[in-house]
């Protein structure tokens, strides 16, 4: 099968989520939200939002709860960083693996 | 009504697992930049890490349209996009050039200031990780003095940074800013000022980049506040001639509480070899321009 | 320009004016209606950005008119605003094409129907403003279509077919002149109306799209092998892109012949044959040559008539796609054939010369090949030189070397 199909005559390109593949394969340690402390969730109303404004590759949503994509989660930590509440902790992907 | 991360658009116009290393900011700038032109834009972006950000034929991580031009042409680029769009009659579309520093100080310069001297209409953004990352962190116009990159690699640079945005401001803009990706809501409401003014506008990102400047990349947030905080990057815009610093550089300014440069450079591999006279030149450096931009600053008092 | 009389300056709606080659290249693409010119000046091609700019500001043409700060910034204003959607035109020489050489390859890359017109001139170093055509030939290999106009008539018929073409087949299309020999010269044009130019061209189409409705992004990182899209198509890799350029180039040839013979219907003027021909039905020499320079070679092929040589000309016009089995089909009869190039590539030959060869090998023709450097910056071209050579290469086919190792030099070292 060759590539004729596809009709391009120059490099044009769509879009396409995961580009680089399963980004959350690159992770060594994983975000993971305590919504008890997380304020959204403890004041059932939109609040904060700090870490869905920060995260670099847009993969926290901005719901009530906040949640985590971790399919693509690059693990950078930067969620647990800027989070006032302290409610991310990163914790080992080994820890889950058993 | 103030923007905030509740009241922010949660349209994003950058997918998740894209290329990008962890933790790098000009991704979160883009993210916030994108927001702030709602998806009405056309995007030139020439070889750099954004490139990368794009993808890879025949996918692409970005929900806007794109053309990608050669490092040295992103101002022309933008031109052919206005003139071809202007003639086929379309009025609704912002043209954005985004280059790294390495592609605005450098050889991205001559077609920059061509099109600004033209006053075309479009958006320019310089994002600035002081350095050729996409080709593994060269040493560029805005590598800062003393600092290690692949082509400094023992010495450390031995020349200062360029001031782009002052060269900027020189070509009489509507409108020039500096933005920081640790404060993204500052950078879309400027991106959002510039949308709506006519004619070149251009803003300046500061974005730190992990790698390239030798730091954990949980803490890009931190170190881009560190600079604002030390007066190593300076949040201002300057509209039709009118200065104005703003966000945390003007807090800064309000309460008199610059911090030393010495707490910023301490936190990157790159500064290693730093030696205490440079630190004092880096100091001496930063203390004039921050002097410059508060005897600017007339809504200050 | 003793044989001009192959050119019927016969036509409907036209009216005839005098004008040098710039300023026919400025009313070919007036009559395209490009929407965006953008360009950068250089001697001799600095007249056709002006007389653009001309036009445009006495609203003569509606076009944006870009003075941009160099070539490269030339080729990429072109670039994006034809990837928009506009028809656009550039003009250049010498030093400018060369600093263009990035963009050149990134307009073929992308298949956008740019069309450029190349006021031929030398190259430095040292500084040179005069003609030869090192300029467009050290472009060859960037997959653009070139054309090669021997007389003001041709550069603003060409750049009109360019259009055609360059649209057709998405491939750009480099208009080549030589400098002040036509730039620089005037003639009588016989210039189409607007009518019957818009008759034969029709509006662009493009095949790009930009529209934040349909995002698409050009021209990204493209891996060495096909590649899967979101919606589980194969795509190309890098060499299917580059392959289908090679076969656009290739197929180029029909649509080149078919858009001169259109031209010819509509005006009057044929330009169905990638070459033109003189006297070559009897010939047994054949002088090769490009552009002007073919035309001083028809006065070189009468003084060899007059001395009992059976010479004819060929002039090549369209060089690439380079019309390898039409070039051997006219060339089979010919015993010797003299290629005259206003190039070199150094270290070799020059260019036309070679590939002239090229396209004989297994043809079955054993002509005796010769070539001559001529005319480097500005250096004048006699026919009577052109026709001494000719006879000095038929002395030396008594030797019955075929092929020389390197071409001779008609110069004073
Ligand atoms: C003409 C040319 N020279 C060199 C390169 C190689 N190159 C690609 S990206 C790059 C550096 C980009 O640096 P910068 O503009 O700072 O962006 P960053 O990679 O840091 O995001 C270089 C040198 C090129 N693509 N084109
Ligand atoms: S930053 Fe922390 S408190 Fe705020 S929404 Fe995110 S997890 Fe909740
Ligand atoms: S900020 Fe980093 S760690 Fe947190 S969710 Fe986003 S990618 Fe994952
Ligand atoms: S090298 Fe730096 S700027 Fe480039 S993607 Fe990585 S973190 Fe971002």
């Amino acid at each position: 099968m060759g590539t004729r199909e596809c009709k391009h005559i120059c490099g044009e390109s769509s879009q396409g989520i995961g580009e680089a593949g399963r980004t959350g394969e690159w992770r060594s340690a994983r975000p993971v939200i305590d919504h008890d402390k997380c304020t959204p969730a403890r004041q059932n109303k939109p609040a904060c939002f700090l870490c869905w404004l920060y995260c670099p590759d847009a993969v926290i949503s901005k719901t009530i709860p906040v949640q985590i994509n971790l399919e693509y989660c690059k693990g950078c930590e930067i969620c647990a960083q800027v989070c006032p509440t302290h409610a991310i902790t990163m914790v080992n992907e080994e820890e889950f693996s058993s | 009504m103030k923007t905030n991360a509740v009241n922010l658009t949660e349209t994003e116009y950058v997918l998740p697992g894209n290329r990008l290393c962890p933790g790098c900011s000009v991704s979160l700038a883009y993210r916030h930049i994108l927001k702030a032109l709602e998806g009405q834009v056309i995007v030139t972006v020439p070889a750099s890490c954004l490139t990368v950000l794009h993808g890879m034929y025949p996918v692409t991580s970005v929900t806007v349209p794109c053309v990608n031009t050669p490092f040295a042409s992103t101002g022309a680029s933008a031109t052919g996009l206005i003139a071809g769009l202007k003639a086929l009659g379309r009025t609704d579309l912002t043209v954005l050039a985004i280059a790294g520093d390495g592609g605005t100080y450098d050889i991205g310069i001559q077609a920059l200031s061509g099109a600004a001297e033209r006053q075309d209409d479009f958006i320019y953004i310089c994002y600035d990780n002081e350095g050729y990352m996409n080709t593994g962190n060269q040493r560029s116009g805005s590598t800062p003095l003393g600092a290690i990159s692949g082509t400094t690699p023992i010495l450390g640079k031995q020349q200062n940074q360029k001031d782009m945005t002052a060269i900027m401001e020189a070509h009489g803009l509507p409108y020039v800013a500096t933005a920081n990706a640790s404060y993204p809501l500052d950078l879309y409401d400027k991106v959002r000022k510039a949308r709506a003014i006519e004619g070149t506008r251009f803003i300046h990102v500061f974005t730190p980049c992990p790698p390239g400047w030798r730091f954990p990349f949980s803490d890009t947030i931190r170190i881009g506040d560190l600079a604002i905080q030390t007066g190593w990057d300076i949040l201002y815009e300057v509209e039709n001639g009118a200065f104005r610093l703003t966000s945390a550089s003007a807090s800064v300014a309000r309460k008199g509480n610059l911090r030393p440069v010495r707490e910023f450079l301490v936190e990157q591999g790159r500064f290693k070899n730093l030696t205490e006279e440079q630190i004092n030149q880096l100091q001496d450096r930063v203390n004039a321009r921050w002097q410059r931009c508060l005897d600017r600053a007339t809504d200050l008092s | 320009m003793k044989r001009s009389s192959v050119l019927n300056v016969a036509d409907r709606n036209a009216s005839v004016q005098i004008l040098d080659g710039n300023h026919a290249a400025a009313e070919g693409a007036k009559l395209s209606r490009v929407q965006v010119v953008a360009a950068y000046p250089i001697t001799p091609q600095s007249p056709v950005t002006e007389t653009l700019s001309e036009f445009v500001e006495e609203g003569n043409l509606n076009a944006e008119y870009v003075a941009v700060e160099s070539e490269h910034s030339a080729l990429a204003v072109c670039t994006s605003a034809s990837i928009v959607g506009a028809r656009t035109f550039t003009a250049t020489s010498s030093h400018g094409l060369a600093y263009m050489h990035e963009m050149l390859h990134w307009v073929a890359g992308t298949r956008l129907p740019v069309v450029l017109a190349c006021v031929n001139r030398a190259i430095g170093a040292p500084w040179n403003v005069l003609n030869d055509q090192q300029d467009s030939i050290s472009q060859r290999d960037t997959g653009w279509i070139q054309i090669y106009a021997r007389n003001n008539q041709e550069i603003l018929d060409s750049v009109i077919q360019a259009y055609k073409i360059a649209e057709a087949v998405y491939v750009p299309v480099m208009v080549c002149y030589d400098g002040y020999i036509l730039s620089h010269t005037e003639m009588p044009v016989d210039i189409p109306s607007q009518e019957d130019v818009d008759r034969f061209l029709p509006p662009y189409k493009p095949h790009t799209t930009l529209d934040p409705a349909k995002p698409r992004n050009y021209n990204l990182v493209t891996l060495a092998n096909p590649r899967v899209n979101a919606e589980g198509v194969l795509c190309h890799g890098y060499m299917e892109i580059r392959y289908l350029l090679q076969e656009a180039l290739q197929n180029s040839r029909e649509t080149i012949a078919r858009v001169g013979q259109e031209f010819g219907e509509l005006f009057g003027r044929s330009y169905a044959k990638m070459f033109w021909e003189d006297r070559l039905d009897d010939a047994d020499i054949v002088i090769v040559a490009m552009g002007s320079l073919a035309m001083e070679a028809t006065v070189a092929a009468d003084m060899l008539r007059e001395e009992g040589h059976k010479a004819g000309v060929l002039g090549l016009r369209v060089f690439r796609p380079f019309p390898k089995s039409d070039l051997v089909k006219a060339l089979k009869k010919s015993r010797l054939i003299v290629v005259f190039d206003k190039n070199i590539s150094y270290g070799l030959e020059g260019a036309t010369c070679s590939e002239i060869k090229s396209a004989l090998y297994g043809s079955g023709a054993n002509a005796v090949v010769r070539n001559f450097i001529v005319g480097l910056g500005g250096r004048d071209v006699k026919a009577r030189e052109l026709a001494d050579a000719v006879k000095k290469s038929l002395s030396s086919m008594k030797e019955g070397v075929l092929n020389n190792e390197y071409p001779e030099w008609i110069c004073e070292i």
